[in-house]
C-alpha cells in the first residue's frame, strides 16, 4: 500500500473516517456477504412464483446489468479514466466461462445439459467457470490498462473501443463449436486453436445455470468489494487521480499503477459478469456483443447514476433496464429518450444524480459525512 | 474496539442500500405490471409475434409482420378460429438476441399466448426456442433455415426449407443448369450471419459430392460496403460461378462492384438475395445471376396470384419470399389450432406436427418427424433487376 | 501486379473519404479538445439528405428517381453537394450552439458525453418512421460510373485489366479539391489564423479581439459541410444507403477518427495522410492477409502508434494546429 492515506494517530481528529476507512479491509467483516446471500437465496425462493418467468428475468438482466455499471463505475468514476470497451471484457469473460462448463461438462458427465440441481456440482462448476471468466477479463483488463500510462482520456477511450472492436472480429472466426464428448476427445490439435467457440454463430450450447440466487450472490459481493474500495486508501488514491493527476502523482500517488489496478479491477466484474451473462437461458452470447453498442449502455448508466456513487450508478442501471420493458410499447422512442437525458444531465447536472455520493447521503438530515 | 464499531456502521449503511435497491426492485416491477395489462378475453385466442422491426433485417420483419397481420385479419374475417378471434401481439426484437429472449419470455408468461411465431434470422430464433421449449408453448418460425433450430425440441416447427437442402439445390442448379456446368465455385459469405456460414457449408458439401472443386474463400462481415478485395482475389482464381449465400444489403453492392472489377462470372445465391431492392440497387449487373426462393411471385399458381393481389391492394408493394412464408405459418397454425382438443401447448404441437399437404403460397407442405417443413424450392434468375421464374425443385431429389 | 494496382486504386477513393471525415475531427478536436462522437452521424445526415434530395429532384426533370434510364445532368449531382453541405453546416451549427456551447467551460469529459448523447439522438430520430425510416434505401446514380482508364497488365491468355472509373476519380478529386480549398482557408486567411489562434490558446485569443464563439461556430460549420460532402460522395460509390443506426456509419466514423489521431490529431495535414495510411493498411490487409481481419488492422496499427507516438504521426505540440 502507498502511503497515501495518513497513519490512524490520535493526533488527526479531523479525520477519523478517512484514517478508520482505511483500516477495513476489503474482505474484512463478513456480515454484508452473508446478509447478501441470504437476501439472494431468498429471491431465489420466491420471486420466481411470486412475479412469474418474465419479471424474474428482468430482475436478473438488472442484476447482470448492476454488476456491469458498478464495475464500469470503479474505472470511470472513481478513477476517472474513461473506458468504453465495457462490454468487450464482458463477452470474453462469459466465452472463457462458457467454455469451462461446456466443455468440463462434456469431459466430465458426457453431456453438455445442466448437471445436478441447486448447488449441486454442476452449479459449483459454473460458479467456479465464473471466477475463471473473471480473471481472464482482469487479464485482459490488464493489456487494455496497459496504454493508460501513456495515454490520457480521450486517447484512452478509443483504445478502449478498439480493444472490443478487435474482441468482436476475432471471436467471429473462432472455430465450430464440438458437437459432442467423442468429438472433443478425438480433437485434433488444430480444431483447439482458434477456440471451438462458435464463430458467428454465436456460443449456443452452453448448459444455462444462470438464476436469480447466483446473480444476487455475485452482486452482494461486486457492490461490497467496491464500496470497501471506495472508502479505502486504496479508493481514495483513486479519486486523487480522477480529481488532479499531477497533484496527486506530486503527493507520491503512483497514478500509472492505480489506473491499471482500476481496469484490471472493473474488468474482473465484468468477466463475472459475462459468465452470468452467457449462461442465462434465451441467450446466446455472440461476438457482437463485445461491439461499443453494448458498452454504450453502461457508460451511460454509470454517467446517469453518478460517477462515483455506487448506490446511483446501480439505480440507473436498474431504472435503464427496467425501462425499455415499461415503454415497450414507444418502442423508437426509447433512446431519443435515453440521448436526450444524456445530453440534459450534461447540461443540467454533469456530475449525474447523485455524484459521487451513495443514497444515504443525500438524505436530509443524515449530513454530509464523506468528502465528495 | 473502535474499528468494529465502524464496521458496524458501515454494516447498517449496507443495510439500507439493500434496502433501498429492494425497494427500488418492487417499484419498478409494479410500475411494468401496472403500465400495460393485457386483458385476457376468453373469446379470444393470442398469438405471439416476434421481429426485427427495428435493426439491420428490419425489411424481413416488416415483411413478415404485416403478412401475418393480414392472414389474422383474413382468418378473424371468415369467423375466427372455432368461433374465437384471434389476436395478434408482436414485439420488436430489434435483431438482438437479448431482446428475442426477453419478448417471447414476455409473450409466453406474461401475455399467455398459446404459440409463438418467428423468427426470420436463425440466430434470434436459436436464442428464444429454449424458452419455447422450456414453456411448452410451440413456437413455429417461418423462415430460419438453420437446421439447429428444430433441434432444440419438439415444441419448434418451421414453414420452410432448411439450408442442407438450398445448399444441395444451389450445388446442383451450378452443375447441371446448361447455362453455367460448374465444375470450379468460389464461395464469398458473410462470416457475420450465421444463416450465411451455414449454407456455405452446406453448399460446399453437395458441390464436392457432385465432383465440384471450391478454389477459394472469401468472407465479409455484415454492413461491408467494399468488396474490391475479396472481389479481385475471386478474379485472380477463375471460378465458373460465385456462390454468394449472403443478404440482399450487401449481394447487391457486391454484383455492382464484381462488374466494375470486369468479373463476368455468374454468381448465384439464397433465398436472402429475396427483396425488391435487390434489383433496384444493381440492376443490369445481375444479369444471369441466380438464386434459390420460397416462391415465385410471378408463379400462374392461383392461390400465389390471390395472395399477391391482396397484398398489392392492401400495402402497395410486391410481397417478397418472408412476406409469403409469415402468411403460411400463420395459416398453418390457425389450422391446427382448429384441429386441436384444447389450446395446451402440447395439443396444438401435435396438430403442427400432422400437418400434411398444406397448400400455402410458398408450395405444398408437409411437416416431417423433425418438425421442419418439406417443400420445394424455386430457381429464379435476375433479368434487369425482376426475379424470373426458371424451375421448381422438388425435395427428396 | 493487376491485383496491387487495383488495390491501390480502391485505397486511394477510400483514404479520400476517410480523410474528409478525418478533417472535421480534427478541426473540432484541435479548437475544443473533444472528440465530436456525432460527427459520423453528420456523414450520415449528409448521405440521406442527399438520398432525398435527390429523388425529390429527379422526378422534377422527368426521370424515374429509383433507376433512372438516362444519366442525369451533372449539375444536378453538384446541386445535390451543395445543397447537402448547406443543410449539414446548418445542422453542424445548431448542435454546436445548442449542446456544446453551454459546456464550453465543463470537463472534456462531459462534453464528450453529451456529444455521445447527441450522437445517439441524431441516430435515432433519424431512424424514425417518418424522418428517415429503419431500412436501407438505394441512391439513384446521379453520375453514370463508366470507364476513364484502362490499364491492361501482360497479354495473351491471362491479361488481366484495371478499369479506373469515373466515380473513383470523381471522388478523388472532390476530397483533394475540398482539402485544397480548406488548406487555403486554414492558413492563408483571416479567419484561418483565427482559428489557429483560438486553437493555440483560447483565452489569449479572445484577449486579442478574435470572437471566439463565432470561430467555433465557424469551424463546426465548415468540418459539418466536409462530413456531408464525405457522406454524399460514399453514397455515390456505394449506393446502398443504410438506417441511420446501422453500426458501419459508426465504423466509419471511427476508422475517420483513427486516421485523425494517427496523423496527428488537430493537424489538418495529418488528417489526410492518416486517412490515406488507413485506407492502405486496410485493403492492402484485406487482400494480402486476409479480409476477416480487415478491422483489426486499423485499430491494431492505432494502438501500435499510440504506443509508439502518442501524439500521431504528425503531431507535435509546437506544430500549428486548428
Amino acid at each position: 500500500m502507498t502511503n497515501s492515506a495518513s497513519k490512524p494517530t490520535a493526533a488527526s481528529p479531523v479525520l477519523p473516517q478517512i484514517t478508520d476507512h482505511s483500516r477495513i479491509g476489503i474482505f474484512q467483516g463478513l456480515w454484508p456477504f452473508a446478509i447478501g446471500i441470504i437476501l439472494a437465496a431468498l429471491m431465489y425462493a420466491i420471486l420466481p412464483n411470486a412475479i412469474g418467468q418474465y419479471y424474474s428475468r428482468i430482475v436478473i438482466d438488472i442484476g447482470i446489468a448492476m454488476i456491469m455499471a458498478v464495475s464500469l463505475n470503479i474505472v470511470n468514476g472513481l478513477t476517472g479514466q474513461f473506458s468504453i470497451g465495457h462490454a468487450g471484457f464482458m463477452t470474453l469473460g462469459g466465452y472463457a466461462a462458457g467454455m469451462i462448463t461446456y466443455y468440463g461438462s462434456l469431459l466430465l458427465w458426457d453431456s453438455q445439459a445442466k448437471h445436478g440441481g441447486f448447488l449441486g456440482a454442476g452449479d459449483w462448476m459454473f460458479v467456479a467457470s465464473c471466477l475463471v471468466g473473471g480473471l481472464v477479463a482482469a487479464a485482459a483488463g490488464y493489456l487494455v490498462g496497459l496504454p493508460s500510462l501513456r495515454l490520457r482520456g480521450d486517447y484512452l477511450a478509443i483504445v478502449t473501443l478498439g480493444f472490443g472492436e478487435i474482441l468482436r472480429v476475432v471471436l467471429q472466426n473462432t472455430g465450430k463449436v464440438l458437437e459432442d464428448s467423442a468429438a472433443l476427445r478425438s480433437a485434433k490439435w488444430s480444431q483447439l486453436i482458434p477456440p471451438p467457440v462458435g464463430g458467428a454463430l454465436g456460443f449456443d450450447a452452453i448448459p444455462k445455470y444462470t438464476n436469480l440466487f447466483w446473480v444476487y450472490v455475485f452482486l452482494t459481493f461486486t457492490v461490497v468489494i467496491a464500496y470497501r474500495l471506495k472508502q479505502s486508501s486504496l479508493g481514495r488514491a483513486m479519486i486523487s487521480v480522477r480529481e488532479d493527476e499531477i497533484a496527486s502523482q506530486a503527493m507520491g500517488v503512483n497514478v500509472a499503477r492505480y489506473k491499471v489496478l482500476a481496469f484490471v479491477l472493473a474488468a474482473f466484474f465484468a468477466g463475472i459478469a459475462g459468465g452470468l451473462f452467457a449462461h442465462e437461458s434465451g441467450l446466446n452470447i455472440s461476438p457482437n456483443d463485445a461491439g461499443f453498442q453494448r458498452s454504450f449502455d453502461y457508460v451511460i448508466m454509470t454517467v446517469l447514476g453518478g460517477r462515483g456513487s455506487i448506490t446511483g450508478v446501480m439505480l440507473a442501471a436498474m431504472i435503464l433496464t427496467a425501462l425499455p420493458e415499461v415503454l415497450r410499447d414507444f418502442e423508437q422512442y426509447r433512446l431519443i429518450v435515453f440521448a436526450l437525458l444524456l445530453i440534459i444531465m450534461m447540461l443540467v447536472r454533469p456530475q449525474g444524480l447523485f455524484g459521487i455520493k451513495e443514497i444515504w447521503q443525500i438524505w436530509p438530515g443524515t449530513g454530509r459525512r464523506t468528502a465528495s | 474496539m473502535h474499528s468494529r464499531k465502524l464496521a458496524f456502521g458501515n454494516l447498517m449503511k449496507l443495510l439500507r442500500s439493500f434496502a433501498v435497491t429492494g425497494c427500488g426492485l418492487v417499484l419498478v416491477v409494479l410500475a411494468i405490471g401496472g403500465c400495460n395489462k393485457t386483458a385476457t378475453d376468453s373469446n379470444e385466442i393470442l398469438i405471439g409475434h416476434y421481429a426485427s422491426l427495428t435493426g439491420s433485417q428490419a425489411t424481413f420483419g416488416n415483411a413478415t409482420d404485416t403478412a401475418v397481420h393480414m392472414a389474422v385479419e383474413e382468418i378473424n374475417a371468415a369467423g375466427g378460429i372455432n368461433g374465437k378471434k384471434m389476436r395478434l401481439i408482436t414485439y420488436d426484437d430489434k435483431g438482438d438476441k437479448r431482446e428475442a429472449g426477453t419478448t417471447v419470455t414476455r409473450l409466453i408468461t406474461k401475455d399467455k399466448v398459446v404459440a409463438v411465431l418467428g423468427e426470420v434470422a436463425s440466430g434470434l430464433s436459436l436464442a428464444a426456442a429454449p424458452i419455447c421449449q422450456e414453456n411448452g408453448v410451440p413456437m413455429l418460425s417461418p423462415s430460419s433455415t438453420n437446421p439447429k433450430v428444430t433441434k432444440v425440441g419438439d415444441m419448434i416447427f418451421r414453414c420452410c426449407f432448411i439450408d442442407p437442402f438450398q445448399g444441395a439445390v444451389c450445388a446442383r442448379f451450378a452443375v447441371e443448369h446448361p447455362k453455367l456446368k460448374a465444375k470450379t465455385a468460389a464461395i464469398l459469405y458473410d462470416q457475420s450471419a450465421p444463416y450465411s456460414v451455414g449454407l456455405q457449408e452446406e453448399f460446399e458439401k453437395a458441390f464436392v459430392k457432385l465432383k465440384g472443386e471450391i478454389v477459394l474463400k472469401q468472407t465479409y462481415q455484415e454492413g461491408d460496403q467494399d468488396f474490391s478485395a475479396q472481389l479481385t482475389a475471386i478474379r485472380g482464381s477463375k471460378p465458373d460461378v460465385i456462390f454468394i449465400p449472403g443478404y440482399y444489403t450487401e449481394v447487391g453492392s457486391i454484383a455492382v462492384q464484381a462488374r466494375k472489377l470486369g468479373i463476368e462470372t455468374p454468381m448465384l445465391g439464397g433465398d436472402g438475395w429475396e427483396s425488391p431492392k435487390l434489383g433496384e440497387v444493381a440492376g443490369k449487373a445481375f444479369n444471369g445471376c441466380y438464386y434459390s426462393n420460397h416462391y415465385s411471385s410471378q408463379d400462374p399458381n392461383p392461390r400465389i396470384q390471390d395472395f399477391i393481389k391482396k397484398y398489392k391492394a392492401k400495402y402497395n408493394e410486391t410481397p417478397e419470399a418472408m412476406a409469403a412464408l409469415g402468411y403460411d405459418a400463420t395459416y398453418i397454425l390457425a389450422e391446427a389450432i382448429k384441429r386441436a382438443k384444447s389450446l395446451s401447448g402440447k395439443d396444438i404441437a401435435a396438430e403442427i406436427a400432422k400437418t400434411k399437404d398444406f397448400d400455402g403460397v410458398t408450395g405444398k407442405i408437409t411437416i416431417d418427424a423433425d418438425r421442419n417443413a418439406v417443400k420445394a424450392a424455386v430457381m429464379l434468375e435476375m433479368k434487369d433487376g425482376v426475379a424470373t421464374y426458371v424451375s421448381t425443385i422438388q425435395p427428396g431429389m | 501486379m493487376a491485383d496491387f494496382v487495383q488495390t491501390l486504386m480502391t485505397a486511394l477513393a477510400i483514404g479520400s473519404l476517410y480523410a474528409l471525415i478525418a478533417l472535421g475531427y480534427t478541426m473540432v478536436y484541435g479548437i475544443l479538445k473533444f472528440i465530436n462522437f456525432a460527427h459520423s452521424d453528420i456523414v450520415v445526415l449528409g448521405s440521406w439528405i442527399s438520398y432525398s434530395l435527390a429523388i425529390k429532384i429527379l422526378p422534377v426533370l422527368g426521370l424515374n428517381p429509383h433507376n433512372p434510364e438516362t444519366p442525369p445532368p451533372l449539375w444536378v449531382g453538384a446541386v445535390v453537394l451543395l445543397l447537402s453541405m448547406v443543410i449539414c453546416g446548418l445542422i453542424g451549427f445548431v448542435i454546436e450552439r445548442l449542446a456544446y456551447k453551454p459546456l464550453r467551460r465543463a470537463a472534456r469529459l462531459n462534453v464528450l458525453i453529451t456529444a455521445i448523447g447527441v450522437s445517439l439522438l441524431l441516430q435515432n430520430v433519424g431512424q424514425l418512421t417518418f424522418v428517415f425510416g429503419s431500412s436501407p434505401q438505394k441512391m439513384p446514380s446521379l453520375i453514370q460510373d463508366r470507364e476513364l482508364i484502362r490499364l491492361a497488365f501482360s497479354s495473351g491468355e491471362n491479361a488481366q485489366v484495371v478499369v479506373v472509373g469515373l466515380v473513383d476519380v470523381m471522388i478523388f478529386v472532390t476530397s483533394a479539391v475540398l482539402m485544397l480549398v480548406l488548406e487555403y482557408l486554414v492558413f492563408r486567411t483571416k479567419l484561418g489564423t483565427a482559428m489557429r489562434a483560438v486553437s493555440y490558446n483560447p483565452d489569449s485569443a479572445s484577449l486579442m479581439g478574435v470572437p471566439v464563439d463565432r470561430v467555433v461556430s465557424f469551424t463546426f460549420v465548415l468540418g459539418s459541410a466536409l462530413a456531408a460532402a464525405a457522406g454524399f460522395l460514399f453514397v455515390l460509390k456505394y449506393p446502398t444507403v443504410q438506417q441511420p443506426a446501422h453500426f458501419i456509419w459508426v465504423l466509419l466514423g471511427l476508422k475517420a477518427f483513427v486516421a485523425a489521431v494517427i496523423g496527428g490529431i488537430g493537424n489538418v495535414r495529418g488528417a489526410v495522410l492518416g486517412g490515406f495510411v488507413i485506407a492502405f493498411v486496410e485493403q492492402f490487409g484485406a487482400f494480402y492477409i486476409s479480409p476477416n481481419y480487415k478491422d483489426v488492422y486499423v485499430f491494431a496499427l492505432l494502438i501500435m502508434i499510440l504506443l509508439v507516438r502518442p501524439t500521431g504521426l504528425l503531431g507535435s505540440p509546437l506544430q500549428e494546429k486548428v
